[in-house]
This record gives structure tokens, C-alpha cells and sequence, in this order.
């Protein structure tokens, strides 16, 4: 505490003194915490993969020092640094996103990853929270909902990018965010509804239309056809009761596909006890309950519409990962923010949460150019 | 101030505000169903929550199979949990150190082969796929690390092969193959009361012992003995020989599992004349004085019937009864309508199906394709029709007994049971308990006579059919009697068939159903007659029965003066 004086003008200083600690503390638990569920889980898949044990620890872990650095940058960060910084993302990321279904291998059916430097980078992480700040921007920048064409301008191309890949996880969630920034922005609520009912058409479209859409929706109806993953992780959390079974004594693992990524909510149920699932449930509600807190109290309506999207993100995909885990929602391929082993979305994470504490400093706000 | 001027104004931002709090209720909501739905789903693993081995791999067991007992609870299929072993290689330490102590407590297993499974790179090998309860202890006091127990449910059969045939067994997954497990394999999976069976498990193991020793001296290939209740139509008894053990059913072949009682069907030979004459009493055209022809063989054709125990003189029907006299039954059948009547009957008594019975090892009768007039008389002494042992027997029950059909059931009943229809006239069925009653007393069956129980019976000894050509099989025959006690108000009916037997020098080798099966049927139902609570006879209803003889129905051989006929009758005992 008395490494930055009140009195301090200086960047550090300001920096801590306006930076909402509670959300630092929080993302940089969940940091951590995935990083120990790595520890545990990945070993047996790496196995699995003929992969040394090791193999998803140290990848992790070389991302996570990184992606903390990340973090605490982007925080330092004034929201007109924060516009440039997902400008800049997005013109990059986004033009990987053309790229990738050209170039990038195929990989369980799908084509979302791109090889750069040794590593395979999922451009879309990146795109997501980049696309969320941007839009906040083009919204803001206009009164009411004058803004709308240029956003849906940006944001369609992307969707349809995804659409190809196809991931259609992200495509939800990409449209989830527009439409909660939208609302948020004012969107008549006939219209909300409106959207909502093509949502709708367009679900049923994608079950007509992708044989995997329709079986995942067809097995997660069919309680007879629950899919094997789900069934597994339906199991580690029944095995695991209330305390769990301890720290790497767990053993769905051995059997669940993807035990360290899409399912690492099960792996921690097992090992840690639905007590701790329901604790880190818990610190995910109070982290986007004080995020949205943080940007009500926001006098910038492009801090407001940004970090919307932001936390939407953060908080509708946490959400969809813990309903297929408990079995609630279809299988959908989505990361859980900060737990779940992945490298690009740690990295992308990390940036869009620091982009976050950025809009959430006190008295942040973006000198519009009228 | 800012916020006023121009721009997003600050009516937007307050609007805005409030949007967002929409968003934020919208998602405190989802997030807290996630909450609901983890501590409901922690409630429904904590209901389960029992104590659990240390290291348990998939915990998941077969969803538990209802028990199956006896009439009088007693256990004849029942669920064990049983332990799989096997090891986490990576975390027992020294392999070889490890696999040498499991194969010294295991016995079984190769030292060798373990640490080769131990070293194969793996972190999941196999041990043992079923403990004992030594070795599960011998294991556990090892105290070696990185072994997982794997609880697997298991069928056991206390009884082994005392009811194996009645109680069948199952597969790996613990679905019913065969027998009572087969039948009835939904009620066992779905509702987890024991299903109580008809059997009395008393009574079985006496069929058992005496069919079993009957087998083994007369050296016969197979045999079945039942025991029913001729008011229900529950079985309290139902013995299938060569013997079978449902735990051990892998080793066993075909010819074992098949169930001799309603699985073969046997020309039944003279047991048929049981039916034969309440047809013919029953028909109104055969009184049970009159007399038919038997002095010389009967011939319809080309063919000549004769008798085994010819008299060579007119017969009155108790004695073709009494004397089994095939010549005097044929002429008795044609004279009650011939073969129309005897295929009318037939359906009547269900032999136009199979038996309708929790057994899935059922064959149905094999009926005459054509009915001339040679068939209609073979089939009126049981030739030229084959039928299961049981499926004659509840014919039998139903005709001697309440003369209602019965429902021949393994499974005790509630109350009393829906009366079948009605076949035969309760003059008729007196009738037929009374010629029964003579043909133990005084005719083929006399070696199944007690001094406890008036016991009626029939006797039958028929030719096997050749398997390849058509004829009959020299030599090889297939001995039976059906005896029914007590026989003034019959309650149970006992049954005893012999597939080729052997006489033997106490038999004077002879092979006749009433020197072979009759005295085992006499040893059973004085053993099981007192357990079921039957009393003995009243020397009144003795008297009775005799005193029959004396009126006008007499037995041509019983002539002369009444003082003379009972003497005669008590010289026979």
C-alpha cells in the first residue's frame, strides 16, 4: 500500500488508485487457480496423445506469466488506448480470421486455428473481445442507435467467417454480445424481441443444416443418448460430492475427452468438491455483477457500451461452459474463462479482462471527437 | 457536464443505466441457476454417497436384480457384489516387487505376466477380474498403493442345481437367459421385491432325491419329476434330470439346460388312457360297466394292436384301465365318437398349443398330421402323439382334480385362481378317481401302493420313436406314472417320467412304468404327503372306495360272491 503514495500523479500511482482491485484480484485468482486445474487434469490427455505427461503444464504455464503481463498492461491503459488496442487486434486478428479457413489445418472437423511461429493461434479468441470494444465505440459515437449500420457492418463479416470454420459456439456468442451491447444501447425492446425469434429460425436452421448441430441437439434431448463426454462429466461431479475426492485423486479424467478444456468444470467438481464449484460459480456472479456495478457508475457511454461487451463475453461464456458440464446446455465447444487449458484463449482472456479493468478505472472516459 | 451538451445525452446514458441493470439481473439469474442446479446435482451424489474403497474406479454398478424365492422364502437367486482388481501401475511402486506379492496372495496369477502388464506403459491393467473374499482381504492386507476395486454385482444361485432348470441364469450383463431369469427378466429388473415362486423347496429336494436315484439305478438318460396342486395349479415341484447348476452354466451343454419337463415331448404311451376314458365316460356313450372285446388283437388294416398284459377275454372299462389294455381302449375310443371326438377332446384340454407357463423352454405337442382310423386308436393308448411330461400332467390334474382347466403356474398365487373352463362332468371326474384308485389298488400300478395315502395312478411304458426312419425303436422306452393323492379329494398330483431305462434284477429287468416310476411317485408322496400337511387316509374312506367294487361296476376277474371279491382284493396288498 505505501508503494504508491495518494498524492502520486504518476502513472503507476493513478493506476492504483482508480483500478478496481477487487476485479484484478479475481481475474488473477482465476489465473492461478486454472493453472493448478491444468496441473491436475492434463496429464492423463496428454497421455492419452502420446504427448510427455508435461506437455499441457509447461504450454500453460508459458502462457500464463505472459498473459498476467498482458493483463496488467492493458490495464494501464486510457480508454482512448484501449479503442486503438482492439482496433489494432481486430485489424490483425480479423485478417487471420480471413486467412485461417484457407490455410489452417483441420482439426476435429473443423478449421479454426492457424499455425504462426510454432504455436497454433485461434484468431477468433482475439477477434471476440476486440469486436466487443470496437462496437461499444461505433455505438457510442452516435446518439441512440445511429451507429447500428456501421457495428452490423463489422460484426456480419465476422459471423460469417466463424459460420465457415464453422464454430458455431462462437458464432452464439459473438451475437450475444452485439445484441446485449445493442439492448444495452437502446434497442427497442419490439425489435429485441423480433431478434430474438430469428435467433430462433436460425438455430433451427443450423440443426437443418450441420449434421453435428443436429446430432448434439438430437443426444442432448434424448436423455438416452446423453453424449459420452457429458455422461463422464455427469459422473465426476456425482463422484466428487460435495468435498471431492482431492487434488489429482480424481479419475473421470482418464476417461473424459477434453478433461482439461471444455470439461475442466467436471475435472474440478471431482477433485475439489461441488463446495468449490459452487465457490468459483460464485466468484465469476461477483466479478461480472461488479464489472456491470463499475460501468453503471460510468459517466462515458463508450465505457459503458465497451465494457458491456466485455463482460457480457466473459460471463455468457463461463455460463454456456458450466451448462454443458452440468448438463443443462447441448455440447458446445467453449472455453471457461481463465480455467480451461488453451493458450489463445488465456492470451485473449487475459487481454479482453485487462481491457475491462482499463474501462473500469475510476473516472476513465473516452473524449469523444465531435 | 459534458454529457449534456450534444452527443449521447444524458437521457441516453440514464436509459442506458438502466438496460444495464436488465443485463445484470438477467445474468445473476442464470448464474444463480447454475447454483441450483450444482448443489442438486451434489444433493443427488450425496444421497448415494456410501462408504467407498479407497481406490474405485467407475464406481457405477449394474442396477441391482430382485431376489427369487421359494414358496416359502427361502433363497434360490440372489445379487453378490464381488471385486474386480486392478492396478495403476504407475503408482505401485516397484512393479516387480508389487507383482510378485499379488501373485502370492492371488495364487492364480503369473508374477511374470503381472509385471509384463505392469510394465506395458499404461496407467490401467487388469489383475484379477474376480476376487474371492480370501484373496479381497489377502490384497487389502498387502496394503499396496495404486490399486483400484471395481464392485461388480453378481447372480449366485444358493440352490445350485436343485432348481437350476426352474430358476435359469444370466449372462455377463445380467440379463436373463434362461428359465424363470429369462421369463419373467422385466419384473426382476424393475420391481426389486423377491419373486416368489410356487415351489416348495422341501418337496423339490425330495423329487429330486428319489427321481435322481431312480436315474441312476435304472441307468436312465434323462427324467423329470413334478409335483402339482391340482386346486391351483401351482407347482410345488419341478425336477429336470441330467441335473444342471446354474453357476456354472458356461460348462454346461444343451442336453443339461434343456428342461426335461416341458422341453421334450414324449409319446406318453398308457398315461393316455387317463384321457382316453374321460373322454369316453364324459361322452355319455361308455358306461363304466360296459365291456369291450379284448380276446384277440384289435386289426384296422394291415396293422394288429395286442396288449402287454393280455387277458385274452371281454374287458369292463375298469379293468382296461386297471389292466391297461390297449385293444379295450381303442374300442372304447370308437365307441365315444372315434378320432373327431379324440381331436375335439384334445383342443378341449389345450393340446392344440403350447403350455402356457413362465417357462421360456417350452415345446408345443406334436399332433397327428392325418386321423385315420389307426391313428385315432393308437392316440387313444398315447402313440402317435407326443407331448411334454408337465403338459400332460395339468391336463391330468384338471380332469382328476376339480375337473376345471388348470393353469399350471411357478409362481405362488395370491388367492384362489379364475376357474378354467369346464371339461368334464364331476360324475365323470368321481368316475376316474375311482378307476385310478383300482389300477394302483389292484392293476399295473400296485408297486405305488401306501399304506398312509389312497393314492390313484396310471402306469405307461411306450416305445421311443426312431429318430431317422419311422417305427419305433426297439428296446428303448420311456417309463412313466402319474399318481394323484389323496385320491377320494385329490390335492396334489405327482409326476415321474423315465427316458430309457434300464430294468434291473430288482425289477426282474423289466422296464414297465409300473415297476420303475410307480414306487418312486409311492416314495415321494410319502415323504411330502405329511410336509404339505395332508392326513393319512380314514380307513372309512378306504372302506368306501373298496366297498365300490362290490356294486354293479364290478371288474370281470372280481367276480363271484361279495365275501370271495374282498378277499380277494386283501390277498392282493
Amino acid at each position: 500500500m505505501s508503494l504508491f503514495s495518494r498524492s502520486d500523479r504518476g502513472v503507476l500511482s493513478t493506476w492504483w488508485w482508480t483500478l478496481d482491485r477487487f476485479l484484478l484480484a479475481g481475474f488473477v485468482g482465476l489465473a492461478v487457480f486454472g493453472f493448478v486445474l491444468v496441473l491436475a487434469s492434463s496429464p492423463p490427455v496428454a497421455r492419452r496423445l502420446a504427448l510427455p505427461e508435461t506437455q499441457f503444464v509447461v504450454k500453460h504455464g508459458l502462457f500464463l506469466l505472459p498473459a498476467l503481463l498482458l493483463l496488467l498492461g492493458t490495464s494501464l491503459l486510457a480508454p482512448r488506448g484501449v479503442l486503438r488496442l482492439a482496433t489494432a487486434m481486430l485489424g490483425v486478428f480479423g485478417a487471420l480470421l480471413v486467412v485461417t479457413p484457407l490455410a489452417g489445418p483441420e482439426i476435429k472437423g473443423a478449421t479454426r486455428w492457424l499455425p504462426i511461429g510454432g504455436v497454433l493461434v485461434q484468431p477468433s479468441e482475439f477477434v471476440k473481445p476486440a469486436l466487443a470494444v470496437v462496437v461499444g465505440y461505433m455505438l457510442a459515437r452516435r446518439p441512440g442507435l445511429s451507429g447500428l449500420p456501421q457495428a452490423l457492418g463489422l460484426v456480419a463479416p465476422v459471423i460469417g467467417l466463424l459460420v465457415i470454420q464453422p464454430d458455431l459456439g462462437m458464432t452464439f456468442l459473438v451475437a450475444a454480445v452485439l445484441s446485449t451491447q445493442l439492448f444495452v444501447a437502446g434497442l427497442p425492446w419490439l425489435v429485441l424481441f423480433a431478434g430474438g425469434a430469428i435467433g430462433v429460425a436460425g438455430g433451427w436452421g443450423a440443426y437443418h443444416l450441420f449434421d453435428h448441430v443436429r446430432q448434439r441437439v438430437d443426444a442432448f434431448l434424448d436423455p438416452d443418448l446423453t453424449p459420452y463426454q457429458v455422461e463422464a462429466a455427469l459422473r465426476a461431479i456425482a463422484n466428487g460430492g460435495l468435498l471431492g475426492v482431492g487434488p489429482g485423486q480424481g479419475v473421470v479424467k482418464y476417461h473424459l475427452p477434453e478433461a482439461h478444456a471444455d470439461f475442466v468444470f467436471a475435472t474440478m467438481a471431482e477433485e475439489f468438491g461441488i463446495l468449490a464449484c459452487l465457490l468459483v460459480l460464485l466468484l465469476f456472479a461477483l466479478l461480472v455483477l461488479r464489472g456491470l456495478s463499475r460501468l453503471h457508475a460510468s459517466e462515458d457511454r463508450f465505457v459503458l457500451l465497451a465494457g458491456t461487451g466485455l463482460v457480457a463475453q466473459f460471463a455468457l461464456q463461463a455460463l454456456v461452459n458450466m451448462g454443458v458440464n452440468l448438463a443443462v446446455l447441448p455440447t458446445k465447444g467453449m472455453t471457461l474463462p481463465f480455467l480451461s487449458y488453451g493458450g489463445s484463449s488465456l492470451l485473449a482472456l487475459a487481454l479482453g479482462a485487462g481491457m475491462l479493468l482499463a474501462l473500469t478505472r475510476r473516472g476513465a472516459r473516452l473524449e469523444m471527437a465531435t | 457536464m459534458s454529457a449534456s451538451a450534444g452527443g449521447p445525452g444524458s437521457t441516453g446514458l440514464a436509459a442506458a443505466r438502466l438496460r444495464l441493470r436488465v443485463v445484470a439481473v438477467a445474468l445473476a439469474v442464470a448464474f444463480t441457476s447454475m447454483g441450483v442446479r450444482l448443489i442438486d446435482l451434489g444433493e443427488r451424489a450425496s444421497e448415494r454417497d456410501q462408504p467407498r474403497p479407497a481406490a474405485t474406479v467407475d464406481g457405477e454398478e449394474q442396477p441391482a436384480r430382485a431376489d427369487i424365492v421359494d414358496r416359502r422364502g427361502r433363497l434360490l437367486a440372489t445379487d453378490v457384489t464381488t471385486y474386480a482388481l486392478a492396478a495403476d501401475p504407475a503408482n505401485v511402486g516397484d512393479p516387480a516387487l508389487a507383482a510378485q506379492a499379488l501373485a502370492r496372495v492371488l495364487g492364480e496369477v503369473d508374477a511374470a505376466e503381472l509385471e509384463r502388464r505392469f510394465l506395458a506403459g499404461r496407467r490401467f491393467a487388469w489383475v484379477d477380474r474376480e476376487l474371492s473374499a480370501e484373496q479381497l482381504r489377502g490384497v487389502m492386507e498387502l496394503g499396496l498403493k495404486g490399486l483400484h476395486f471395481l464392485p461388480r454385482r453378481k447372480r449366485i444361485w444358493p440352490q445350485g442345481e436343485l432348481a437350476g432348470h426352474v430358476v435359469g441364469f444370466t449372462g455377463v450383463d445380467q440379463q436373463g437367459l434362461s428359465g424363470i431369469e429369462l421369463a419373467l427378466d422385466r419384473r426382476l429388473r424393475e420391481d426389486p421385491e423377491p419373486l416368489v415362486l410356487s415351489l416348495d423347496l422341501r418337496v423339490q429336494q425330495i423329487v429330486h432325491e428319489e427321481v435322481g436315484e431312480a436315474v441312476k439305478r435304472f441307468r436312465a438318460r434323462a427324467a423329470c419329476g413334478l409335483v402339482q396342486d391340482v386346486e391351483s395349479g401351482e407347482l410345488l415341484a419341478l425336477v429336470s434330470l441330467p441335473e444342471f447348476d446354474p453357476n456354472r452354466w458356461q460348462r454346461t451343454g444343451p442336453s443339461e439346460r434343456r428342461n426335461s419337463c416341458t422341453g421334450n415331448i414324449y409319446e406318453l404311451g398308457s398315461l393316455f388312457k387317463v384321457i382316453t376314458a374321460a373322454m369316453a365316460l364324459d361322452s355319455g356313450k361308455v358306461g363304466l360297466s360296459d365291456r369291450f372285446d379284448a380276446t384277440e388283437p384289435l386289426r384296422i388294416g394291415r396293422h394288429r394292436i395286442r396288449d402287454d398284459h393280455a387277458k385274452r377275454r371281454p374287458l369292463s372299462v375298469p379293468e382296461i384301465i386297471a389292466y391297461s389294455s390297449n385293444i379295450g381302449t381303442a374300442r372304447m375310443a370308437f365307441a365315444a365318437g372315434g378320432g373327431e371326438a379324440e381331436q375335439a377332446f384334445l383342443r378341449k384340454l389345450g393340446f392344440d398349443r403350447p403350455l402356457a407357463v413362465e417357462l421360456p423352454d417350452r415345446t408345443p405337442p406334436l399332433l397327428p398330421s392325418r386321423w385315420p382310423e389307426i391313428v385315432a386308436a393308437t392316440v387313444s393308448f398315447g402313440h402317435g402323439i407326443a407331448v411334454s411330461p408337465l403338459q400332460f400332467a395339468n391336463a391330468t390334474a384338471s380332469l382328476v382334480g376339480s375337473g376345471r382347466l388348470l393353469r399350471p403356474t411357478l409362481l405362488r398365487l395370491a388367492g384362489a385362481p379364475e376357474p378354467g373352463p369346464q371339461l368334464i362332468s364331476q360324475r365323470t371326474v368321481t368316475d376316474l378317481r375311482w378307476l385310478l384308485w383300482l389300477t394302483v389298488e389292484k392293476g399295473t400300478g400296485t408297486r405305488a401302493r401306501l399304506s398312509r395315502y389312497a393314492l390313484g395312478g396310471k402306469t405307461g411304458t411306450a416305445d421311443k420313436p426312431a429318430s431317422q426312419r419311422r417305427g419305433y425303436r426297439s428296446g428303448e422306452v420311456v417309463a412313466s406314472f402319474v399318481g394323484i393323492f389323496p385320491i377320494d379329494q385329490p390335492r396334489y398330483l405327482v409326476l415321474v417320467s423315465l427316458d430309457e431305462p434300464k430294468g434291473d434284477a430288482s425289477t426282474y429287468g423289466f422296464r414297465y412304468g409300473g415297476w420303475t416310476a410307480a414306487p418312486v411317485v409311492a416314495r415321494i408322496v410319502d415323504r411330502s404327503g405329511p410336509l404339505l400337511g395332508v392326513p393319512p387316509t380314514e380307513g372309512e374312506t378306504l372302506q368306501a372306495l373298496r366297498e365300490r367294487l362290490l356294486v354293479s361296476e364290478t371288474p370281470h376277474a372280481l367276480t363271484g360272491h361279495p365275501e370271495e371279491r374282498l378277499a380277494a382284493l386283501d390277498a392282493g396288498r
